[in-house]
């Protein structure tokens, strides 16, 4: 199982231990990746508001180099997964947009024809390799953790450019995964809700009350930990939530985010400070200590 | 079919705001009911009390918005068999983000405040020389998708930015606000995009999070209307917001790098005089350091980034001529 790999701006930038958790998880699970380094930026629907035929360029752009190697995309950012699949559905509707596309690519050598795919690590898991498959490569089961999954807006939304006709299991993939490490799912309202990242720059109150809610009502659901797919997520419910609890009188205690792969590498054993769980500035001690007391399968 | 339903209840005679009563029904329908066949059969049949609002059953009017299994939907285009499997339960609620005013019918009184807010008619500086406006046809078919609203208040209910914030004008009426700012009738064009770049709650205070692009019956994509908002608004020379110079410096890091600046986008965003947002940064920033991660100083880049920067000249140029 081989795939192009594109990690990402946040992976690659402010969220590095995200980036260095997968690429160890990835091992593990056997699957083969090579980097697009040449690859731009989405543009994470900021871009697409100035110039959406601009960003579709781009996005097309990376398709179009992992075509060329024959392989599928994969990243591990929901966001990312989003704005590339929204692109190559623009693009696959309209041949004639296509061939306007490709028009800017050819100077490059590069061109276009819809013989790739999009897929996050989170459907990788659930699509190529499959639950079974996926506990076989578990040490630990982690029963009595307590996890409140986080999707983030552009792996759920818009469903059209999703495939979830084709791949319902989607939908409820991060619950799956939850499930696959043993873990029980806190089930809650905001989980496919906005973090509100994207207007953290903009609009800080109003992004710092959506991190208040969603941590405040999955720690008040008995949380030990929230999952996200999502980096963008990440920098918001992580960065700025010991400022959002304070500002909102939200909860007692900050609610530890963990990256999806972090929470693979620890069903599969693998040390927190490998994984960079002492990397965020919402402490993990709490949620790696419990299971760090959970003993390893014989 | 046998289906089962939950259904939301409020009497305000007896219950405080913000009370609820859940009432589970069970009922044989057949497969292609829809959930307001079901509701009205309810009411029929079964508890007389239900109060619900509707009228064409076609989804037409926009009356029946209400919550199925917690999304916005009008209830008459909704399908039992498509919402619920053999044994499921079915959960209706009214809509989010309206007050309630009884069991499944909300209030629509803030709703149709918002939408007066964005002045929802025409304003030509002179009268039209011949009795009428002539206009082709390209510019009406433009106006279509915001037209086609039925003000059913989905986008409304299942907004993120409302849910934490009352003062945001809302999908519905920046729809709305668009197809004024859009139609060639109209000579309030760029005192209503410069309002709407300013005021509280205006366009910049969308989070892009489809869920009005998702639930809207009608294709009207509220949110894809916002967005060419802030592009108008800033062709228009309205650069004043944060919002602006987080485009702008989003924009210009791609260009540059390929990639995203991610520490330079936070500082721009907030501007270079904002002295306590960027205190505020400084916070998060050293936070980052201590815990050993921070952007790096010098920009991550892709390789051959001067591949994109061409890209980025040449679409500019081809919109600049």
């Amino acid at each position: 199982m081989k795939f192009a790999f594109y990690p990402g701006c946040v992976a690659r930038g402010a969220g590095p231990e995200l980036f260095d958790s997968a690429v160890a998880v990835m091992d593990r699970l056997g699957i083969e990746w090579v980097e697009l380094t040449g690859a731009s930026c989405t543009g994470a629907g900021v871009l697409q508001e100035k110039d959406q035929k601009l960003g579709d360029i781009l996005n097309i752009r990376t398709l179009a180099m992992a075509e060329q190697l024959g392989l599928p995309v994969m990243t591990i950012c929901s966001t990312c997964q989003g704005v590339m699949a929204q692109a190559d559905r623009r693009v696959r509707k309209d041949a004639d947009y296509l061939e306007e596309i490709n028009g800017y690519l050819a100077e490059e050598g590069l061109s276009y024809s819809g013989n790739t795919t999009v897929k996050h690590l989170l459907w990788v898991l659930v699509e190529d390799i499959g639950v079974e498959t996926l506990k076989k490569t578990f040490v630990k089961e982690l029963s009595g953790v307590n996890l409140a999954p986080f999707y983030g807006c552009y792996i759920v939304r818009p469903s059209d450019a999703l495939g979830f006709d084709e791949n319902p299991e989607r939908q409820t993939s991060l619950e799956t995964v939850i499930e696959s490490v043993g873990g029980n799912v806190v089930d809650f309202p905001g989980k496919t809700a906005c973090c509100g990242f994207p207007i953290l720059l903009i609009n800080q109150r109003n992004s710092l009350r959506m991190v208040a809610n969603h941590t405040g009502t999955a720690s008040e659901l008995g949380a030990d930990a929230m999952v996200t797919p999502c980096p963008l997520c990440h920098l918001n419910l992580d960065g700025y939530q010991p400022k959002a609890r304070r500002q909102n009188n939200r909860g007692k205690a900050d609610l530890p985010i963990i990256h999806l792969p972090q929470l693979l590498g620890l069903a599969m054993g693998m040390d927190a400070k490998e994984l960079g769980l002492g990397k965020h500035l919402v402490n993990t001690k709490d949620i790696v200590g419990k299971v760090e007391s959970i003993p390893v399968a014989s | 079919m046998n289906s089962k339903l939950k259904v939301s209840r409020f009497d305000p005679e007896t219950m405080g705001s913000g009370q609820r009563r859940w009432d589970e029904f069970e009922m044989d329908l057949h497969p292609s009911a829809t959930v307001l066949d079901a509701l009205i059969q309810i009411r029929e049949e079964v508890d007389g009390t239900l109060a619900l609002r509707c009228a064409c059953r076609a989804s037409i009017c926009g009356s029946c918005g209400m919550r199925v299994n917690g999304e916005a939907k009008l209830v008459c285009k909704t399908r039992i068999a498509d919402v619920t499997e053999e044994g499921t339960t079915i959960v209706i609620e009214p809509m989010g983000n309206h007050g309630i005013i009884k069991d499944l019918v909300v209030s629509l009184d803030p709703f149709f405040d918002k939408v007066r807010q964005v002045d929802p008619y025409l304003q030509p500086d002179e009268e039209p020389e011949q009795g009428e406006f002539v206009v082709n046809n390209d510019s009406m078919e433009n106006l279509l998708t915001a037209m086609n609203c039925i003000m059913c208040g989905a986008c409304v209910s299942d907004c993120t930015v409302l849910e934490v914030d009352e003062a945001f004008i809302g999908p519905a009426a920046l729809a709305k606000a668009w197809r004024f700012v859009e139609d060639p009738r109209d000579d309030q064009r760029d005192e209503r995009l410069k309002e709407l770049n300013e005021v509280e709650g205006g366009i910049w205070d969308c989070t892009r999070c489809f869920k009005c692009v998702e639930v809207c019956p009608k294709d009207v994509a509220p949110m894809d209307r916002i967005m060419e908002m802030r592009d108008m608004a800033i062709e228009a020379g309205n650069r004043n917001t944060s919002g602006y110079r987080h485009t702008e410096s989003f924009s210009k890091s791609v260009k540059k790098h390929g990639r995203l600046d991610e520490a330079r986008l936070a500082v721009e965003s907030a501007g270079y005089t904002n002295i306590p947002r960027l205190i505020d940064l400084a916070e998060i920033g050293v936070k980052s350091v201590l815990k050993g991660k921070m952007p790096p100083i010098v920009p991550h880049k892709a390789d051959e980034n001067e591949k994109i920067t061409r890209i980025f000249e040449r679409v500019e140029s081809e919109r600049n001529t």
